[in-house]
């Protein structure tokens, strides 16, 4: 692959010389803390490494170098939309003005950034057809969290105490009966019909008096519209319900599907997908939640307020006694959300659009490519990404999903999502995004291909995938069984040191 | 579009493949009567225009002022090494690493973020990396709940106000919270009353889950850690520290004084304020509570040529395998941070760590003095390191007539702890490394001058709100 830089890297500890790395900060006078009481101080510095700067940069260099990434090649990886992370916004979040804000600086030191937060409100509202917008939650799951705590709010304020139950489709993400258990709720898991949709009848037993919430991801992680979601959001209504739309997906239906105006009564986004804000090796996200008229008075604290004359500020702690209250520390991932107001700006509402058709488009061409070789088990239009499975490949050959997405790291190409959702066998999660040429697409669709050929003709060559990679497959059931979470001098002597 | 690659062929082609004649096609499966009415958004904006807008909305930001401002964030110096690092897209353009053999680098990387945040608190598990201080304050109580089998958790009210809201969301009403109330005594005020917590402790039918307080604490002031750890041993509680890490380089770490679970934020460790975040929610625990941990953990193995590498372990106490059973709901977390404050941490050295942490109180004894002279004495008797409240008549009005002088004077206490009446005229100032003597001088004459203007006979009963 293209990315294979040098191979292990002694870690900083290893490379720690005492003496090294000084001359960063002057030192200040030796009774410096002489006013502390003995009994606060710390008895031994803490053993962090010594290093002069060359080294800790070769050092970070290097191990960059390891990693596969949006910068370095494709990264198909379904449910998480790895689309192209411009670069004009990370130089906007740098921008002093923004980066040496104080959270707590007064309003009126901040009106650039409350005006850009409030207008960043506004858009996310139009585009998923809310009445309003929070932009506290810090990633989608604390979005989820934020729009169930909501709902649980909404019922107890109309007495309706017994709603205890929250319905989510087995095929949503693992985030949403997670969140359900964190905010107190039993979780009803609703089969998937053979279309790949929720099974209505199921669905319809399940919905009742104690019914609090339906968690829905539309499209669903299947890559699929729910074609009667409008019959289902009936239901939900009808039972006394709440709705909550996992907004995961968004990157399908821009300018095509406003979920607020379909009946969804909360949803979140997940900027670091839709609005190409960068995933950052596993984070940092940010989760916006945007609702409906009757959930509005439990937004999170506190919200961005426009005053009359023009200026804005931010709620004050306990202006509004119906809030579910605080779910971080000030205003939220507010450096994300500056990355994600340039998205939107640099696009407006027909580049939005063009977003959503080009990804879609460049899915169902991929899809289109892999039929035949490929088991593609729902084989209707998919929206930005599509599921595959080596199903049938497995029976004739006992190649696994595991081992072809091993192969195609040798081909260049970081895996899509594997055995997700949990409900396809020997499934693959495929999404292109809108961000990659046909090239590229072509490319994939090949390595793709000649693999399935390969698990015929030399199955051997798949299993012992990936050969191309800094390493080869990990023994994760030692590191599991043994954890070894971090470093101790007595470990690091007695396990080969690459250098 | 901005950033797409598709020419008219491409399309083209890709709608010859699919056997369709137009992309709409793709979204027949969205009922007519649910799709959306017009997108109403401002129109695109070229790349040299936005950039221009940009430039002018952080212009209109004021981030040029004399800052005494810290309250759980705090400015440091950054070497430009750090940053430069944190630029490359191998690290920030990559996702979780769910393909271990072409993440090496993150992998690695969390891996020695979690020996450095061990090191630093004593404590051998480190997650990697949870939302802000806040979000991992709350995350450690619950896990104090899980843990006990318990339900009732009591929390300092020193703790960062934002903290304590957190938690209480966080809590929902399901668990208890109860506020163990600030000393009263002159000597000691502005820390936990002891008393209090025994007896709140040792109250029938209503076993404590965890302790938790913070160190400094919200106020600046240095807590007895060690003695309210005893006393929530002894009551079969956990004992949960907020720390703060740059203090940890002379502070006590919290394995020292008993402390089960240490939660943070991280931010001081070299990440820019940008007005809330991204941060960095620092959760560290000893060995016996790594199944109650929330988060992503690394672990070091090997692989099948028996080299040295790392992977994502200990995963079924995860969403995405656990599903309603797992240990919290957090799936992206803040991994860039984790990697972040690493860096940070490299490059400074513990030498620097320990001069930033220094430097903090020498300056902060500097501001303490040249304030006292002007009128402005601090409004407790503990120790603190680089942070205190001052005792300022008409607090915030001061404060909001100093910023007009290019002064951020702190925090006016009565905003965030309206409800208590010994803060209402307190001022919450701190210094670090980057505060200069010029800074504290012109904010002690400008204050010098501003209470001149302010008699006291004039002063409203009750002005905080």
């Amino acid at each position: 692959m293209s990315v294979v830089g040098p191979r292990l890297r002694p870690n900083l500890f290893e490379r720690s010389h005492p003496g090294r790395g000084n001359g960063k900060i002057p030192h200040p006078p030796s009774d410096a803390l002489d006013r502390l009481p003995a009994d606060a101080r710390r008895e031994q510095p803490p053993a962090l490494p010594e290093i002069n700067e060359p080294e800790v940069v070769r050092h970070y260099v290097n191990l960059s170098q390891l990693n596969y990434a949006v910068d370095t090649g494709f990264y198909p990886l379904g449910s998480c939309t790895m689309k192209f992370n411009p670069k004009l916004n990370e130089w906007a979040a740098r921008l002093p003005g923004f980066a040496q804000l104080h959270p707590l600086a007064p309003d009126e030191a901040a009106q650039g950034t409350l005006q850009l937060l409030w207008e960043l409100e506004q858009a996310l509202a139009e585009i998923g057809g809310m009445r309003a917008v929070s932009l506290q939650p810090a990633a989608g799951a604390q979005g989820e969290l934020t729009g169930i705590l909501m709902i649980r709010a909404y019922h107890r304020d109309r007495g309706d105490t017994q709603r205890m139950d929250v319905l989510v489709p087995d095929s949503s993400h693992g985030t949403n009966p997670a969140t359900a258990t964190m905010a107190g709720f039993r979780t009803v898991t609703i089969p998937s019909a053979p279309d790949g949709g929720v099974d209505v009848d199921a669905f319809e037993r399940a919905l009742g008096p104690r019914t609090a919430a339906v968690m829905i991801t539309n499209p669903s992680t299947l890559g699929l519209f729910e074609k009667r979601i409008g019959d289902l959001l009936a239901a939900v209504h009808d039972a006394g319900a709440l709705a909550y739309m996992d907004g995961a997906n968004l990157n399908a239906i821009l300018g095509r599907f406003k979920p607020g105006e379909a009946g969804f009564d909360v949803m979140h986004f997940n900027v670091h997908k839709t609005f190409s804000t960068p995933h950052g090796g596993g984070g940092p996200g940010a989760g916006p939640v945007g609702v409906g008229e009757r959930l509005v008075p439990y937004l999170p604290e506190p919200r961005v307020l426009r005053e009359d004359d023009g200026t804005f500020r931010l709620e004050r702690a306990g202006e509004r006694p119906t809030s579910i209250g605080r779910l971080r520390s000030f205003v939220g991932n507010t450096g994300v959300l500056v990355r994600a107001y340039a998205y939107i700006r640099a696009h407006g509402a027909s580049g939005l659009r063009e977003v959503s058709d080009d990804a879609v488009l460049a899915a169902n061409y991929l899809k289109q490519r892999l039929h035949g070789a490929y088991d593609i088990p729902y084989d209707r239009p998919c929206k930005h990404e599509f599921v595959a499975s080596a199903s049938t490949i497995r029976k004739r050959t006992g190649i696994r999903t595991l081992d072809i997405a091993k192969r195609l790291i040798d081909h260049g190409f970081h895996p899509p999502t594997i055995y997700f959702p949990l409900i396809v066998d020997e499934g693959m999660l495929i999404e292109p995004t809108e961000t990659e040429t046909l090239e590229t697409l072509d490319a994939f669709a090949e390595a793709l291909l000649e693999i399935a050929r390969e698990a015929d003709t030399d199955p051997q060559a798949i299993r012992e995938a990936p050969r191309s990679a800094p390493v080869r497959r990990l023994d994760e059931a030692t590191a599991a069984r043994q954890p070894n979470l971090r470093w101790k001098p007595l470990t690091g002597v007695q396990m080969p040191c690459p250098d | 579009m901005a950033y797409g690659p598709h020419t008219a062929d491409d399309r083209a082609r890709m709608l010859d493949a699919i056997g369709i004649d137009s992309a709409d096609r793709l979204f027949d499966d969205i009922p007519e009567a649910l799709r959306a009415s017009p997108l109403r958004l401002p129109p695109p904006e070229p790349e040299l225009v936005l950039a221009q807008h940009l430039a002018q909305l952080a212009g209109r930001n004021q981030t040029d002022l004399a800052s005494f401002l810290g309250a759980g964030v705090y400015r440091h110096w950054s070497p430009p090494a750090v940053d430069q690092i944190l630029l490359r897209g191998e690290w920030y353009t990559a996702y979780t690493p769910y393909q271990p053999e072409i993440s090496q680098g993150t992998l690695q990387s969390i891996y020695e973020y979690q020996s450095l945040i061990a090191e630093l608190t004593g404590l051998h598990v480190v997650s990697a990396s949870h939302y802000d201080g806040a979000a991992a304050t709350a995350e450690a109580a619950l896990m104090t709940c899980r843990h006990t089998r318990r339900s009732r958790v009591l929390v300092s009210a020193a703790v960062h106000p934002h903290y304590l809201a957190t938690l209480r969301t966080y809590f929902a009403g399901r668990l208890e919270v109860d506020v163990i109330p600030l000393a009263g005594d002159a000597e000691m005020a502005g820390t936990m009353d002891l008393e209090a917590l025994e007896r709140l402790l040792s109250e029938p039918d209503r076993p404590v889950a965890g302790v938790v307080a913070a160190q400094p604490n919200f106020l600046g002031l240095l807590e007895p850690m060690a003695g309210i750890g005893e006393l929530a041993h002894a009551a079969g509680a956990l004992f949960a520290a907020v720390i703060e890490p740059v203090s940890l380089a002379v502070l006590a770490p919290p394995a020292a004084y008993g402390a089960d679970i240490a939660a943070g934020e991280g931010q001081p460790l070299g990440i820019p304020p940008q007005y809330g975040g991204p941060y960095l929610g620092i959760l560290a625990t000893t060995e016996a509570l790594v199944r109650q941990l929330p988060g992503r953990l690394v672990g070091q193995t090997t692989d099948l040529d028996g080299r040295r590498a790392y992977v994502m372990t200990l995963r079924a106490r995860e969403q995405d395998i656990r599903r309603d059973k797992a240990a919290s709901n957090i799936c992206t977390n803040q991994a860039l941070l984790a990697l972040a404050a690493s860096v940070w941490l490299a490059t400074i050295g513990p030498h620097g760590l320990r001069d930033v942490a220094a430097w903090g109180a020498v300056r902060a004894g500097e501001l303490e003095t040249a304030l006292a002279e002007v009128g402005a004495p601090r409004l407790h008797a503990a120790p603190y390191l680089n942070e205190f409240a001052v005792r300022v008549p008409e607090a915030r009005r001061v404060h909001r007539r100093l910023l007009g002088r290019g002064i951020l004077a702190g925090l006016p206490l009565v905003e965030v702890l309206p409800d208590e009446p010994s803060l209402r005229d307190g001022l919450l100032v701190c210094a670090t490394e980057l505060t200069t003597a010029d800074e504290i001088a012109a904010f002690a004459a400008a204050l010098s001058e501003e209470l001149a203007e302010t008699p006291r006979a004039e002063l409203p009963v009750g002005a905080a709100r």
